[in-house]
C-alpha cells in the first residue's frame, strides 16, 4: 500500500514528468496560453496515459514477453498508443457528444506525446506490475495535469505584462518553464523510486 | 464664484512605492544587527556588495529597456531584493556568488518579465535557489554562532576565499535545520543537549525574533496584511506539532520549526511580497497555509535543510490559479467561490 503511495507522490511531485523528466514538453508549451484548454488537456490525457499504460503492460506481458519480441517494444507501444486513442476517440464520439466535445480535438494530439511513450517504456524498465503500472501512467498524468494547469494561469498573468520584445511569447515561457523546474528540484530526495 | 470640475483621484500622493520600500529595509535592520552580532560581519558585507550590484544592474537594465533610469530606480525595489538576498544568503560568500545571484534576481526574475509589478516570482527567492542548487558547497556554509572576526578578514574571506586567511581554524558550523536532517537515530533531546546545538539554536532563536519585531513593525504601519504570515505560521505550528506527538523523539517540535532557519523573514518579509503572492484575502490564506505545509514536508522529507526559497517558488506558480478561483465577489453579483 505504501509502495503505491510513494509511486504516487514521486511521479507527481519528484519525479515530475515535465519539469523534472523533460518529457512531454511539447503539449506543456503548446497547449498552455489559455486555462480553458489546459484544463481539457489534461482531463483528455489523464484518461489516455491511464489506460495506455494498461494496455503496453498488458502487451508487453502477455505478447511480447512469451514471444521473446521484446526488441519490438518501441514500435509496438507506438501503435498500442495509437489505437487506444484512436478507439477512445470513436467510443467518446458515439457514446458522449458532452465528453467528446470537451476533450474532442485533444485526443489525437496526445498520439504524439511522449510522455506516453515514456511512461509506457518506463513501466518495462522498472519492471512494474500490473497494478503499478497502471498508477504510475496515472501519477504521471496528474503531474502532467498540475503543472500544465498552473503553467497555464501563469502565463494568463505574464502575457498581461509589460514583457520587453524580444522576450515575448515562447521565450519568456521558457524561461518561466526553467524557474518552475528550479522549484521544483526542492522536493529532491523525498521518496528514492 | 467659480466651482472647476475636476475629475478623480482628488489627492494624489508621491510616489508611495519608494515609501513602503523603504520601511521594510528599515524594518529588516533589527535582523541585520543582530546577525552582524551573532555571524560577524559577513552579512553586513553581503548586504551592501549586493546592493551595489543591484543598483548598477537596475540602472544598466532599465537603460537597455529605454525608460526612465532615476524614475524607476526611485521605487528602491532593488534595493530591497538586494537587502533580502543579502541576509538570506550565507555569511562570507565569495562575491561571484552575490553576483549571481543579484544578476538572475533583478535581470531575469524580474526586468524579463517586465519589471516591478508584472514579475510572477520573487525575484529574491529565484537568485537563491538559483545559487544554492548550483553551488551547493558555499551555500552550506554558514558562520559559526558567536564567531569574531575582524573585518579585514571577513573581506579576505569573501573576496579571496578562505584559503587566505591565517590563524583561523574554522568559520563554518552546521545550523541547527542542518543537525536536525543529519542526525541519523539519535534522538532529538541529545541532540538540543549537545553544546554546538545550543549556541547555534539560541542564535538562530535571537534571528528570528528580530525578524517578527521587524514585521510586527511592519504589520502595525498596515503595509503587510495579517493574512499570508498569519496562515503559513499556523499551518507550520499545526503540522509540526502533529508529527511531534506522533514521535517526539524523531520529529522537532513547532517551537523548532517556527524559530529557526527562514520562518520568520519569510513569514514577514518574503510571502507578504505584493507582486507574487496571491492577491484576494481568501487566496493569501490558502498560499500561506500552503507554504507553511510546503516548508514542513520540505525540511522533514527532502534532502535540502530549509525550504523556504523552494516552497516560495512553488507557490509562486500557483499564485495565478489560486487568484483564479478566489476572486473577490463584486458588488450586486453572487459570489464566485460558493457557486
Amino acid at each position: 500500500m505504501v509502495d503505491y503511495l510513494l509511486i504516487l507522490v514521486s511521479t507527481v511531485l519528484v519525479n515530475n514528468f515535465i519539469l523534472v523528466q523533460f518529457l512531454g514538453l511539447c503539449p506543456f508549451m503548446g497547449v498552455s496560453s489559455k486555462l480553458e484548454t489546459a484544463m481539457g488537456m489534461s482531463l483528455a490525457t489523464t484518461f489516455v496515459l491511464t489506460i495506455a499504460s494498461l494496455c503496453s503492460y498488458l502487451t508487453s506481458r502477455y505478447l511480447l514477453k512469451p514471444l521473446q519480441l521484446e526488441y519490438l517494444q518501441t514500435i509496438s507501444f507506438i501503435l498500442v498508443i495509437a489505437f487506444v486513442v484512436q478507439f477512445t476517440e470513436m467510443l467518446v464520439h458515439k457514446t458522449s457528444p458532452l465528453l467528446h466535445r470537451v476533450l474532442g480535438i485533444f485526443l489525437p494530439l496526445i498520439t504524439t506525446n511522449c510522455a506516453v511513450l515514456g511512461v509506457a517504456l518506463l513501466n518495462i524498465k522498472k519492471d512494474h506490475g500490473f497494478l503499478a503500472s497502471i498508477l504510475y501512467g496515472f501519477g504521471a498524468a496528474v503531474g502532467f495535469s498540475l503543472v500544465l494547469i498552473l503553467f497555464s494561469a501563469l502565463r494568463e498573468r505574464i502575457a498581461a505584462g509589460d514583457v520587453p520584445g524580444p522576450f515575448k511569447g515562447p521565450a519568456i515561457a521558457m524561461i518561466t518553464a526553467g524557474i518552475m523546474s528550479l522549484a521544483f528540484m526542492g522536493f529532491t530526495g523525498m521518496v528514492a523510486l | 464664484m467659480v466651482l472647476p470640475q475636476i475629475t478623480s483621484p482628488h489627492i494624489s500622493g508621491a510616489n508611495r512605492t519608494g515609501q513602503l520600500m523603504l520601511w521594510v529595509i528599515l524594518a529588516t535592520l533589527p535582523a541585520l544587527a543582530l546577525q552582524t552580532y551573532w555571524y560577524g560581519y559577513g552579512n553586513l558585507i553581503n548586504v551592501i556588495l549586493a546592493a551595489l550590484m543591484a543598483i548598477t544592474m537596475e540602472a544598466a537594465i532599465i537603460r537597455i529597456r529605454r525608460r526612465p533610469v532615476v524614475f524607476y530606480l526611485a521605487d528602491n525595489s532593488a534595493l530591497l531584493t538586494a537587502v533580502l538576498l543579502g541576509l538570506a544568503l550565507p555569511p562570507f560568500s565569495p562575491w561571484w556568488l552575490l553576483l549571481i545571484a543579484v544578476l538572475s534576481a533583478i535581470v531575469f526574475a524580474k526586468h524579463l518579465y517586465g519589471g516591478l509589478g508584472n514579475n510572477p516570482f520573487n525575484p529574491a527567492m529565484v537568485g537563491y535557489a538559483l545559487v544554492l542548487i548550483a553551488f551547493p558547497v558555499e551555500m552550506t556554509r554558514w558562520a559559526t554562532a558567536g564567531i569574531d572576526l575582524s573585518m579585514e578578514d571577513s573581506l579576505r574571506i569573501t573576496f579571496m576565499g578562505f584559503s587566505d586567511v591565517n590563524g583561523i581554524d574554522s568559520w563554518t558550523h552546521a545550523t541547527p535545520l542542518d543537525l536536525v536532517k543529519h542526525k541519523g537515530a539519535q534522538p532529538i533531546d541529545a541532540l538540543i543537549a549537545s553544546p554546538e546545538m545550543g549556541q547555534g539554536l539560541k542564535a538562530a532563536y535571537w534571528v528570528n525574533f528580530a525578524y517578527a519585531i521587524g514585521g510586527s513593525m511592519l504589520l502595525c504601519l498596515r503595509i503587510i496584511s495579517w493574512h499570508a504570515p498569519v496562515a503559513m505560521l499556523t499551518s507550520l505550528a499545526l503540522i509540526s506539532s502533529v508529527f511531534y506527538w506522533v514521535d517526539p523523539q524523531k520529529y522537532p517540535s513547532s517551537l523548532m520549526h517556527l524559530l529557526t532557519g527562514a520562518t520568520m523573514m519569510g513569514a514577514f518579509f518574503i510571502i507578504t511580497d505584493p507582486v507574487s503572492s496571491a492577491t484576494s484575502r481568501l487566496g493569501k490564506l490558502f498560499y500561506g497555509a500552503a507554504i507553511g505545509i510546503l516548508v514542513y514536508v520540505i525540511r522533514t522529507f527532502g534532502s535540502y535543510p530549509e525550504a523556504m526559497a523552494f516552497s516560495v517558488l512553488l507557490m509562486n506558480l500557483a499564485a495565478p490559479f489560486i487568484d483564479y478561483y478566489t476572486r473577490p465577489r463584486s458588488y450586486g453579483h453572487q459570489s464566485s467561490w460558493w457557486r
